[in-house]
């Protein structure tokens, strides 16, 4: 078996350090999504409490969707927080970008929901001879799926830890002489039972069964009669199976007979159920279940992908506060607006040194939020292991992201909402950690303009002294000259065309004036065009 | 359908020619817009293998209409009602195809008989083609034979299908076996046999007809046996019914040329050939053509222009208005695309090389009132071709970018044109912009063509197009001069013209365009090439 061979990493898909490679042959594969295998994930987990204004909620759905047989919300609503487990799967990852290897466990995937499907049939079936043909149905498909993918891991490139102990752990286990004995019957057991042929005479209500001794097709000399007239394709007759999965009667009177002529046959059959009924591997089971996470999101991003947007692994880090993306985009956004050439901005961060809060000011629907969505989207998609919208990124691995979104259908009460306002960012202040992220967007709108002022400096003074990082949308420009921790960027307008918002947020200091600008530019009232006018 | 169908028909007129064509026949009425919109691509041999066909059909018109007649005959016996419903279940398909095939054959073997008494009476490639083919193919043993299985596929006798075992060991991999024969067997033979239990062996059963779970699932595995037949029959069917689908659509074609052709001839209007060329070199050239949608609605003969403009990239029309230039710039589109379509045109005579595709960008009236909108809607359409056209295709501009001012609707088009001729789009672009013809005077007689509207020395119209400069002005003072007259009755022949507009198009003239050239009475016939 020449699936012991160590193949070589491939060197540009593995980042990791030399060390690794020795580090994973004494470990045995556990899971595809843990290095250690020990952690567990709660099934049960809910929802974090800030998906739903990062629009996380949506892309879970959307990457989970048609996979819901895997419960693969859990894994998404579990961050890791070790380095060194993003760097584990962000490992797989990247050798499931390989289109081959990725295309091969979709089909071991394919294979082995119709293996569960035949056992679900075994399950719900009484008639001996039909329910042991599902049942050796699936234990071959299972032997050869298994058999498929060891043979294929076995020539491929695989630099992930998670694979690669795969691999190892796959082949020994379709080398033990148990699997192959297994598929060896099974494939026995069937090839006897292709054996049988019969011809049926169905005459009104009687059936006769006679040997069959290789008579011409009818409906084959039907065809060639007519095929003068065959030009082009016709819509094909397809009539409604009136069969269903399981023998109906009459099948199962003939079925009956045809027991009765070959015992031997189906002897053999009975005693393979019975001697397989537990044939499958437990561990393999679970890659099988733990892997979609994998494909799942790498199918995702495919969509994004083609339409020409970019995405990257980012280098994750546990302490330092350095944060860089270049090319970042609202996942959420571009999933909605899939398909529209063009559509998707994409914006590039950056705090270096001792800047820790975004301060994004500019004119309205002018890509702020989506902004603040996608800086906190890209942190939580790099805690889970998951390559991120952008070209280029690295984050601090955070323990924990609050966010502090407006809430419209307060707005009745406006002194309960300042009230409101300030206990939730005094909620946040209370349980974040140094390591921890804070999104906020558009608070105290419902107060007057010099509150929001002396509020939003106060915040930001807690927010820094906590050292978080922190994005912030708001219309307080005053708070985006707050110190050396603060980075002011702006959302932006084509100065020709003010109606048309560019959706790209560039880092420079406040000037609410620069939309008004624009709109005076518009209609020919800037001073310098007033001026050539006078002039003229 | 090419992608701007809706802009082609509006612009070129096309509806009344189709309605022509028809005469009442909705399948000619669709047949016709499907065959002039979308042409026969860019392929010489195929327009010539119609013109061939269409020459034979002008020749005789009597054994065209007779075999439609037929097919008509044929396809309204054919309703659809079965497939989607019938082919549900293998037995009632085999019931209905058999019948269907029955009568089908029946018209079939009517074409067959047409074909050997005419055959020699046709020359083309097409018409002949298809008379030997019938004669060929539906000779009186084949006939029969079909017949034959038509019975057999009755199934008196039962049926019998070879299985093996499939999924859950039922049986599968069906095959239908041979009709079993088993000779005549008196019911009272069966009753014996059945007392007897001499037919009932292990392997053979006989279900209690008042089991309907048995009999339901002896049904379907009947069905299962049937299922293959039933397809093969079905499908015949459909394939001997879109045969003869095909000839009635194609003999729909032929049927709207003649009627068509009838009709010009009844106003005298020319008609001849055309001569495609390739798409390589840019050619155009054509004597006393016309716009025959135009000829038709005002039922008389009409002016018709002649143009020399082989090697030219841009014909750039200029002058008067109400001056015939969209009825001539429509007249020259549709020749265009009846060429493609391997049909004859409205004139002395055309050729021109084919085009790959043909777009119209037309000033359009209905948003008029939202002035922005409306320059953006136009910007909208212009992109959409631009994102459609390809090397050598021909665009039809007439006032483009009308919505804005002189100089930025000129600048803009200019951009345009200048890019989209060095992509090989040939271009015949009406215009009142003074700036923009200006800006191609450079290329005059190079590849580009200066016409205008012909305005004689009274400043009358005469509605054909001369070669010439632009001019700075579009005469619109004529235009006032001539409606302001028109009010005071005082001038009999601007007071018809007057209320001849009112049935073509206001904005345009074509009603004065209608006024008679003196000397081209003659009925113009097609002749052979």
């Amino acid at each position: 078996m020449n699936a012991l061979i160590d193949t070589k990493p491939s060197g540009a898909a593995n980042e990791r350090t030399n060390s690794g490679h020795d580090d994973r042959r004494p470990m045995t594969f556990r899971s595809v999504l843990f290095p250690d295998g020990a952690t567990a994930v709660d099934q049960s987990a809910a929802e974090p409490g800030f998906f739903r204004d990062l629009n996380l909620d949506q892309i879970v759905a959307a990457i989970t969707k048609g996979r819901e047989e895997y419960d693969l919300t859990a894994f998404f609503h579990a961050p890791l927080d070790q380095v060194d487990h993003v760097a584990y799967r962000q490992e797989v990852m990247r050798d499931l970008e390989d289109a081959a290897l990725i295309s091969r466990v979709k089909s071991f995937a394919e294979s082995m929901r119709t293996v569960r499907a035949y056992l679900a049939k075994v399950e719900q079936l009484t008639h001996l001879a039909e329910k042991q043909r599902w049942f050796v149905d699936a234990a071959e498909l299972y032997c050869d799926a298994v058999a498929d993918l060891v043979d294929y891991l076995s020539q491929a490139s695989v630099a992930s830890r998670g694979l690669w102990q795969l691999r190892q752990y796959a082949a020994e286990y379709a080398a033990s002489d148990e699997f192959r004995s297994r598929r060896d019957e099974a494939k026995q057991v069937k090839a006897e039972l292709a054996t049988i042929r019969y011809r049926l005479h169905i005459l009104q209500h009687r059936v006769e069964m006679l040997p069959y001794d290789g008579c011409d097709d009818y409906s084959k000399e039907v065809e060639g009669l007519f095929a003068r007239f065959r030009q082009g394709d016709v819509e094909p007759y397809t009539f409604a199976s009136t069969r269903s999965d399981s023998l109906n009667k009459v099948e199962l009177m003939i079925l009956d007979r045809v027991v009765q002529k070959y015992p031997e046959v189906f002897a053999r059959l009975d005693a393979f159920f019975h001697e397989h009924q537990d044939f499958q591997d437990g561990l393999i089971a679970d890659f099988d279940r733990q892997v979609q996470f994998y494909v799942a999101y790498l199918d995702y991003i495919g969509r994004f992908r083609s339409a020409g947007l970019r995405f990257c692994y980012p280098r994750v880090s546990h302490d330092s506060k350095e944060t860089h993306c270049s090319g970042s985009f609202d996942l959420a956004l571009a999933g909605k607006l899939a398909g529209e050439e063009g559509a998707i901005v994409a914006n590039d961060f950056d705090m270096s040194g001792d800047e820790r809060m975004v301060v994004v000011t500019g004119p309205n629907q002018g890509g702020k939020t989506t902004f603040a969505r996608a800086f906190g989207q890209a942190h939580y998609l790099a805690s889970l292991g998951c390559p991120v919208p952008g070209r280029r990124a690295r984050f601090l691995l955070c323990d924990r992201i609050f966010t502090h979104f407006e809430r419209k259908e307060e707005i009745a009460d406006l002194s309960g909402k300042l009230k409101e306002d300030l206990a939730r960012i005094a909620a946040i202040l209370d349980e974040a950690t140094p390591r921890s992220l804070v999104v906020v967007n558009e608070i105290f709108s419902s107060t007057s303009l010099r509150d929001a002022i002396v509020l939003s400096r106060k915040i930001a003074e807690r927010l820094n002294e906590r050292d978080l990082l922190c994005v912030w949308v708001t219309f307080v420009d005053e708070l985006a000259a707050h110190g050396d921790q603060t980075v002011s960027m702006v959302s932006t307008v084509e100065p020709e065309r003010p109606e048309e918002r560019t959706y790209r947020i560039i880092r420079r200091p406040a000037d609410g004036l620069a939309y008004a600008m624009s709109v005076a530019h518009k209609h020919g009232l800037t001073r310098n065009q007033i001026d050539e006018r006078l002039r003229s | 359908m090419p992608w701007n169908e809706a802009a082609l028909t509006e612009d070129l007129g096309l509806g009344p020619l189709f309605e022509t064509m028809a005469q009442g026949d909705p399948l000619v009425h669709s047949v016709a817009r499907v065959a002039i919109l979308t042409g026969v691509g860019d392929d010489i041999d195929a327009i010539r293998y119609r013109q061939d066909v269409l020459y034979d059909c002008l020749d005789n018109p009597g054994v065209v209409r007779a075999m439609y007649a037929i097919v008509v005959a044929a396809m309204e016996r054919e309703t659809d009602t079965g497939r989607s419903s019938l082919a549900r279940n293998p037995d009632w398909v085999l019931r209905w195809a058999s019948t269907s095939i029955e009568a089908l054959l029946g018209s079939l073997e009517q074409l067959r008989r047409v074909a050997e008494s005419s055959q020699s009476d046709f020359s083309s490639a097409g018409v002949s083609g298809l008379m030997s083919s019938l004669i060929r193919d539906l000779d009186a043993g084949y006939c029969s034979s079909v017949r034959d299985h038509l019975q057999r596929l009755k199934f008196r006798d039962g049926i019998e299908i070879g299985v093996s075992l499939g999924q859950g060991n039922g049986s599968s991999d069906h095959v239908l076996l041979d009709p079993p024969i088993r000779g005549p067997v008196s019911w009272l033979t069966g009753l014996i046999e059945r007392f007897a239990g001499r037919r009932h062996s292990v392997d053979s059963f006989t279900l209690d007809p008042a089991d309907e779970v048995g009999v339901k699932a002896l049904a379907s595995l009947r069905d299962q046996g049937l299922s293959l037949a039933a397809q093969a029959l079905g499908e015949a069917a459909d394939h001997m019914r879109s045969f003869l689908g095909d000839l009635h659509k194609e003999l729909a074609f032929y049927v709207g040329c003649l009627n068509l052709h009838e009709q010009l001839t009844r106003i005298g209007a020319p008609i001849s050939m055309p001569q495609p060329s390739p798409p390589d070199e840019p050619r155009l050239a054509f004597d006393g053509l016309c716009d025959p949608a135009l000829a038709l609605t005002l039922d008389r003969r009409i002016v018709g222009n002649d143009v020399q403009a082989d090697g030219m990239g841009l014909i750039l029309v200029t002058g008067a208005n109400q001056g015939g230039k969209s009825t001539f710039l429509r007249s020259v589109g549709l020749a265009q695309m009846l060429m493609q379509a391997g049909m004859f045109v409205s004139a002395e005579s055309f050729s021109s090389s084919i085009a790959d595709g043909l777009s119209t960008h037309f000033r359009r009236e209905e948003d008029a009132g939202m002035e922005s909108g409306k320059f953006d809607d136009e910007l909208r359409r212009m992109r959409d071709i631009v994102d459609h056209v390809a090397p050598g295709a021909v665009l039809l501009l007439n006032e483009s970018f009308a919505a804005t001012n002189e100089r930025e609707g000129s600048e803009v088009a200019q951009q345009i044109m200048s890019a989209l001729l060095d992509w090989r789009v040939r271009i015949l672009c009406v215009t009142h912009f003074y700036e923009l013809a200006q800006s191609f005077r450079d290329r005059a007689g190079d590849d580009v063509l200066f016409l205008q509207a012909e305005r004689e020395e009274d400043g009358k119209r005469s509605f054909k197009m001369i070669e010439g400069e632009p001019l700075r002005t579009s005469f619109g003072e004529d235009l006032y001069d001539e409606v302001f007259r028109a009010e005071n009755p005082d001038d009999g022949q601007d007071a018809e013209d007057e209320s001849t507009r009112s049935v073509s198009e206001p904005d345009d003239g074509a009603a004065e365009h209608a006024a008679d050239s003196s000397g081209r009475a003659s009925v113009p016939q097609v002749g052979r090439r």
